[in-house]
């Protein structure tokens, strides 16, 4: 069974977010990690493979940075990787990403491909669908549990005080959450074999692809603005009710 | 120059930085206060072919490189250091011997389970009356037959109790002085081997330090490693590298105190401010991170120089010499900037202090430090 496994590499989730002088995301000493729920879906993945064998590829979008993320899937046991690595994709939105992804997968062979279902930068799951749309396959999205069987997968989805269970036919496009399983710590071995794994560089010339327009554009980033400290009511119960209640309505605006 | 490291080894560091901190902190202050010893978590680091790090993997080992092995050593250290010290004994002197003097033979019987972390090693060296002396060892073996008979005792062993094989030195010839003493593979089950009771230390309380009693230890002619009268020879061998990696465990544990630090005196309040915008902290901390760092470049270049097969046994008793003597300092200074609190088992830079304490003692303690290093200057 062949699995394809789509990668994001993102801020860590400890990290500042803070803007450049031109009101852009400043990446400069920030650290980065695979995107969490991707890694649930790289070591699914893995198991996978473990249990019926076959093979997982890798495919991520990003600059140069990015191979560490896809390094580290390798080294987790991931086969082989494809990295599209190309500076028109600056500023490239879910549609164009979706296009372009569609398009390394055009050439593979594949039975299920896996991903995250949300990138915890834009949070804004839009990939996943839409490349599943563009291919034509079905999609299970925030799946906690997945078995494979003959030709088809069992996804559990969770829900309030419930489980659904779908069956999807192969190929499929099944997305990731917290709870499909724990993703392994790459081992010393695996680290070192990572490093001899194919680790294929494409640009959107390679893949035969125009740079194509984005169809949302970032128009600017804001910074929540900093949380006020509380306000403590003080006195008696009965002043500080007739306190609050008129902040309330006159300071806050809330009644 | 090039201070860089590989890609291999910034994952390895990473991947080795997030499991100690996730997978192991957690755990460290209740084993610590219990004195466990930690066999649970040597199992996971085994699982991550941490055990034999820069053992070749047809010996068991994951066939990387000595800084990895270091590296580990220091991140493992920063979260538990007594962890850090049974990983650098079994690896710097429980595996290393037998890589380089052991037979085909006993690197298959020994070596292999020993670097896949099967096994754990021990080395046994110090006797009550030879502790820097070290030439001056009186445990004695005798051939009899097919067999070595060993009598006499073995004081502040590391892994003892726990370990599974321990290269221990006796003398099988009193009249050769140090040419006279003979390294052998003991296995714990040895007949006649037995351990006293478990050393109340300091610091490092989940590691095991013991005594070990031969009284007619029948030990078998195959399990003398190299030569007769090469025993110290290989335990001389042996110490450079043990030294980089005693100043690896002190750099980690003064690591550890000094991001403790840090982060304390930024949450803490006193006259209405962080006690960080003070500058007589400032000034503690930024000479900690000053000492942090130089302790940090000495043990890398030692271990450069040693992967790199230059002489180093000079940079190595500076690396540990310093890097312990600034575990110390700074783990002082730590306690001092938590104040009341640091001083007690609430917060961990107590643990801190009382951990860098043995790193100064151990390994050849500062002061024979201070000779290695006096002889290479007048050699």
């Amino acid at each position: 069974m062949n699995i394809v496994v789509l990668i994001k590499q993102t801020f860590d989730t400890e990290a500042k977010i803070q803007l450049t002088g031109d009101g852009k995301v400043n990446d400069q000493g920030v650290n980065l990690i695979m995107n969490p729920y991707d890694e649930f879906a790289v070591e699914e993945a893995i198991r996978i493979k473990e249990a019926k064998g076959g093979e997982v590829t890798i495919v991520s979008l990003g600059g140069d940075k990015a191979q560490e993320a896809v390094r580290q899937a390798l080294a987790m046991g991931a086969d082989k990787a494809v990295l599209v690595n190309d500076p028109a994709l600056e500023g490239a939105d879910h549609y164009v990403v979706a296009k372009v992804l569609a398009k390394v997968l055009e050439g593979m062979e594949y039975d299920l491909i896996l991903t995250g279902w949300v990138a915890i930068d834009d949070q804004s799951s839009q990939v996943p669908g839409r490349l599943a749309e563009v291919l034509g396959l079905p999609q299970a999205n925030v799946v906690t549990k997945l078995e494979v069987e003959d030709g088809k997968v069992v996804c559990h989805r969770e829900g309030d005080g419930s489980v659904e269970v779908l069956e999807v036919p192969l190929p499929a496009v099944v997305t990731a959450q917290k709870g499909l399983n724990e993703p392994r710590y790459p081992s010393l071995k695996g680290i070192m074999q990572a490093k001899k794994k194919e680790l294929k560089k494409v640009s959107l010339g390679d893949l035969g692809l125009p740079a194509e327009e984005a169809k949302a554009k970032v128009v600017g980033y804001q910074l929540p603005e900093a949380r006020q400290a509380g306000k403590v009511v003080e006195g008696e119960p009965a002043e500080t009710v007739s306190q609050l209640i008129e902040f309330l309505t006159k300071e806050a605006k809330v009644i | 120059m090039d201070f860089r490291f590989s890609e291999e080894q910034l994952m390895m560091q990473k991947t080795v930085r997030e499991f100690a901190e996730k997978e192991i902190g957690p755990f460290v202050a209740d084993m610590e206060s219990k004195g466990q010893f930690p066999r649970e978590f040597l199992k996971k680091l085994a699982q991550l072919d941490l055990m034999g790090i820069p053992i070749p993997s047809e010996w068991g080992g994951a066939g990387s490189d000595y800084i990895s092995y270091i590296i580990a050593i220091e991140e493992i250290s920063k979260v538990w250091a007594s962890l850090g010290v049974i990983l650098a004994v079994h690896t710097s002197l429980g595996c290393f011997p037998l890589l380089n003097f052991g037979s085909q033979e006993q690197k298959q019987r020994f070596l292999f389970d020993l670097a896949a972390g099967k096994r754990l090693g021990a080395f046994a060296l110090s006797e009550p009356g030879a502790g820097s002396d070290a030439a001056n060892i009186k445990t004695s073996a005798k051939k009899t037959g097919n067999e070595y008979i060993l009598n006499g005792s073995k004081v502040f062993i590391s892994n003892a109790g726990e370990a599974d094989v321990y290269l221990t030195m006796a003398v099988t010839d009193p009249g050769k002085g140090p040419r006279g003493i003979s390294a052998f593979l003991v296995e714990k089950d040895t007949p006649g081997l037995r351990f006293g009771p478990p050393e109340k230390t300091m610091g490092l309380r989940s590691s095991s330090t013991r005594q070990l009693f031969f009284e007619d230890a029948r030990v078998p002619v195959e399990n003398l490693l190299g030569q007769e009268g090469e025993g110290f020879k290989i335990a001389m061998s042996l110490l450079d590298g043990g030294r980089i990696g005693i100043g690896a465990q002190a750099l980690g544990i003064a690591r550890a105190a000094l991001e403790a630090a840090q982060n304390y005196a930024r949450e803490r309040e006193q006259f209405g401010q962080p006690i960080a915008s003070f500058q007589g902290i400032q000034f503690m901390l930024a000479d900690m991170a000053t000492q942090v760092e130089a302790a940090r470049l000495l043990v890398y270049h030692a271990a450069f120089l040693k992967e790199t097969g230059q002489p180093h046994s000079k940079e190595a008793s500076m690396a540990k010499l310093f890097a312990s003597d600034t575990a110390m300092r700074v783990t002082t200074d730590a306690v001092q900037v938590f104040g009341g609190y640091g001083y007690t088992a609430e917060y961990p830079v107590e643990r801190y202090m009382r951990d860098a304490k043995v790193t100064q003692i151990y390994e050849g303690t500062n002061q024979v430090q201070r000779i290695v290093i006096a002889k290479e200057l007048m050699r």
